[in-house]
């Protein structure tokens, strides 16, 4: 099934980079190479590959190749396939927004806040409702940090609690409220029908309803969450993967200093 | 004397052992004079009690918030029901229907000796014994005709929250050649304080554990076992506040592998210790005595700390969990203790430590079907990678003999696994455990190298642990944040409402007949 050592595809495209049609690339500017797996749930056989091929067509791929075939179980069949996307995306006229800040490290944040706050900044985190995982909580909260990155903690100028996994909305506005915290930090790892969703847009409301969502920054961090879909659900900020501590504590430094002294 | 391939001192191992006996002696001390919610739901189920009201409240719970509510749970349920067999002459089951309905106060029935009400319940207790141990009977007479893969076995989990749909899944995983199918329970489960009832479709992150679902996968993977000519294990989770209901279920149903793990529960889930420490000794001694193996939960520790720093609160907790197994008179052969592959990618020789460690507690716990898990923590979404890193814990696996792989999925930190996901999971695991099969007989580690440091190293360091707990007992040890780096209060975490003193006319007959 293999096309051979050398491609002999037809090689007569425009070849030069145009940043308002880019295409994946493969080995050649514009050759559109981008590889695709996924099961089809038939049994294995010539039809099941032509169903993959015109899969990739309707997705988009000239030429598709399935280079490898394997049934999972009667009745679904995995394929392994490339192609070339006939799409293009104008990288031009792309607007991302992200949060404005400079990252620092914990001793440029620690200054920064002593310069500018004058006083330790209150986070109360949490992964609330029934996410049980604590894993990105505490990255970014414990002392320990995660990746080299040390956590809110272990920053001389936070006074930070993480309260850990499966908090209700309720349970962590009413720390909040006792802590009279600057910042609420909420993680959300499952993400199964949408129910970090869910969460997410049910602790904007109660904020809401108590008068205290302008009171507070409002942050919201996961595998699955980006800055847009946080800015979407009401939320001040949000932070993905390959965030860290740093990135976190200085955005907080920044905002509140902008909301306090400007 | 066993000889090591590491030049362990089993000198210290034996008191390591000692140590640890001491420490679940004292929390034995403990356990035996209390009763909980939990426990006595799990002695509804074992009268036959079944089945909910007309709130969708399960009857156990019924019957054990009765004498609850009434203030005399102290008492146990095993009184007041075989007191009102003997008044009624009604089964558990209806006695349990007309509490629900209002038309029966058990509490305020003419009482009758302990005895009697023994003797009165012992019929109900004999045929859930029989019905245990019929279903003991079954799996080993499949393993002794059908068979079973070799070990390592290959474990991987189902998790849609739709119990037909988990049934497709862990068909295609048998076929591809998974030895045990995990269904992961739904989040939040473990906080649950009844277990809920009938053939569920909906679910966040797994699947609900109800008696119903464990009996639809059950009779799917003896057929598909039946097919494939090969035994295949259902696991599900024994833990949280339903910790002994779930035994009970699993003990009835089938189930051959539960996750049960007090300490966990008191870490991750802030179960109060309490509670769970004496739902867990109930537990254990159902897993024992139904040929369940248990799986404990120190690789969980590893995900908030750090694997080398940590290693040896692992095996620390792997001495305890085994003494507090051994107390339930669960065998070493059902005792899969964990441990795991969790060390930074980046760190220079991580792989010789991590083959140290695994031969280590290979050799400590020379029995045991020990529960070796993947690396979660630092999988990062680079799939390609992450076959990489999970081939290095298979090689791992395979030279050092261990029980049961969890295996891991280069989709890790994305989605719960898709079925082709699975296949290249197992596909990795089959190819390394066949390319590499001897490797563990042919090598030797070197005197004086790394990989022996390294595991004498944890060895001492978790001696030195256990000394501190047996001194403090585990109780304190756990308020001061021993494991994993979290405090837990003695009275604090969820359940502890649902803990009371044994009173004087409490009984429960199957810890005699499990303890033989």
């Amino acid at each position: 099934m293999s096309g051979g050592l050398y491609s002999t595809d037809s090689q007569d495209f425009d070849k030069t980079l145009d940043l308002t049609k880019i295409k994946p690339y493969g080995d050649t500017m514009n050759d559109g190479k981008t590889q695709v797996s996924f099961t089809l749930p038939v049994q294995k056989g010539e039809e099941a590959i032509e169903a993959a091929k015109q899969m990739m067509k309707k997705m988009g791929f000239e030429n598709p190749q399935v280079v490898y075939v394997q049934e999972l179980m009667e009745g679904f069949t995995f394929f392994n396939c490339y192609g070339n996307c006939v799409h293009t995306v104008d990288y031009t006229s792309i607007i991302v927004p992200k949060v404005e800040s400079t990252t620092m490290d914990m001793h440029e944040t620690d200054a920064f806040v002593n310069e500018h706050i004058g006083r330790k900044i209150t986070v109360v985190g949490a992964s609330t409702g029934t996410d049980a995982h604590t894993v990105g909580i505490d990255a970014i909260m414990n002392m320990k940090g995660f990746a080299g990155h040390y956590g809110l903690e272990r920053y001389e100028s936070f006074e930070a609690l993480n309260m850990g996994s499966q908090v209700p909305n309720e349970e962590f506005i009413a720390k909040a409220i006792e802590m009279n915290a600057d910042v609420l930090l909420v993680s959300q790892t499952v993400t199964q029908k949408d129910v970090h969703i869910k969460n997410l847009i049910e602790l904007v409301e109660l904020l809401e309803a108590e008068g205290l969502r302008e009171k507070v920054i409002l942050i919201c961090g996961g595998p699955r969450i980006d800055h847009e879909l946080a800015k979407e659900l009401g939320y001040d900020a949000g932070f993905g993967m390959n965030k860290y501590a740093d990135d976190v504590a200085s955005y907080i430094a920044q905002e509140l200093d902008r909301r306090l002294n400007s | 004397m066993q000889k090591s391939k590491l030049g362990l001192d089993f000198e210290k191992v034996g008191y390591a052992k000692q140590v640890s006996k001491h420490i679940a002696e004292d929390v034995q001390k403990f356990v035996d004079s209390y009763t909980t919610v939990a426990v006595e739901r799990t002695l509804c189920r074992l009268l036959g009690i079944d089945g909910v009201d007309a709130n969708e409240v399960p009857l156990p719970n019924v019957v054990v918030d009765e004498i609850k509510d009434k203030g005399v749970l102290n008492q146990g349920v095993m009184f007041f029901l075989g007191n009102a067999i003997i008044e009624t002459g009604l089964e558990p089951q209806q006695i349990a229907e007309k509490i629900a309905a209002g038309e029966l106060d058990i509490t305020k029935l003419p009482t009758h000796s302990v005895e009697e009400a023994e003797k009165a319940t012992k019929p109900f207790v004999d045929k859930y014994i029989q019905i245990i141990k019929d279903r003991k009977a079954k799996r080993d007479n499949y393993l002794n005709t059908i068979g079973e893969g070799p070990k390592p076995y290959l474990y991987v989990i189902v998790a849609t929250g739709n119990i037909y749909e988990d049934v497709v899944q862990a068909e295609a995983a048998a076929r591809q050649g998974a030895d045990i199918i995990a269904v992961i329970r739904t989040t939040g489960q473990s906080l649950l304080d009844y277990v809920p009832y009938g053939a569920t479709t909906e679910g966040f992150g797994g699947t609900v554990a109800t008696q119903e679902n464990f009996r639809i996968m059950r009779q799917a993977l003896d057929k598909i076992g039946e097919e494939e000519k090969r035994y295949i294990r259902l696991c599900n989770y024994c833990s949280g506040l339903c910790m002994p209901e779930i035994a009970a279920m699993g003990a009835i149903e089938g189930l051959d592998v539960m996750l049960n793990d007090a300490l966990y529960g008191i870490l991750f889930r802030d179960i109060n210790m309490q509670r769970t420490m004496v739902d867990q000794y109930f537990s254990r001694l159902l897993n024992g005595f139904a040929g369940v193996i248990i799986n404990t939960g120190e690789d969980n520790y590893l995900t908030t700390a750090d694997a080398y720093d940590e290693a040896h609160t692992v095996l620390a907790s792997d001495f305890i969990n085994e003494q507090l197994a051994l107390i339930a008179n669960l065998p070493e052969e059902q005792m899969g203790l964990g441990h795991a592959f969790e060390m930074d990618p980046d760190l220079e020789n991580g792989f010789l430590y991590e083959l140290g460690q695994a031969q280590m507690i290979r050799e400590i716990f020379p029995k045991a079907p020990l529960k070796y898990m993947p690396p979660t923590k630092f999988m990062t979404g680079n799939i390609f990678k992450g076959n990489v890193q999970d081939a290095l814990f298979n090689q791992i696996s395979i030279w050092t003999g261990q029980g049961i792989q969890l295996l891991g999925m280069l989709t890790e930190a994305i989605h719960t696994p898709f079925m082709s996901d699975r296949y290249l999971s197992i596909e990795n695991a089959k190819y390394i455990f066949k390319n590499m099969k001897n490797i563990g007989d042919e090598m030797e580690f070197k005197e004086g190298g790394m990989i022996r440091t390294r595991a004498a190293e944890v060895l001492d360091n978790s001696i030195e642990l256990l000394e501190n707990i047996k001194n403090e007992g585990l109780f304190t040890a756990l308020e001061k944040g021993i494991f994993a780096g979290i405090k837990r209060p003695k009275d604090g975490g969820k359940g502890l409402a649902g803990v009371t003193e044994k009173g004087a006319n409490y009984f429960n007959p199957f810890i005699a007949i499990m303890n033989k």
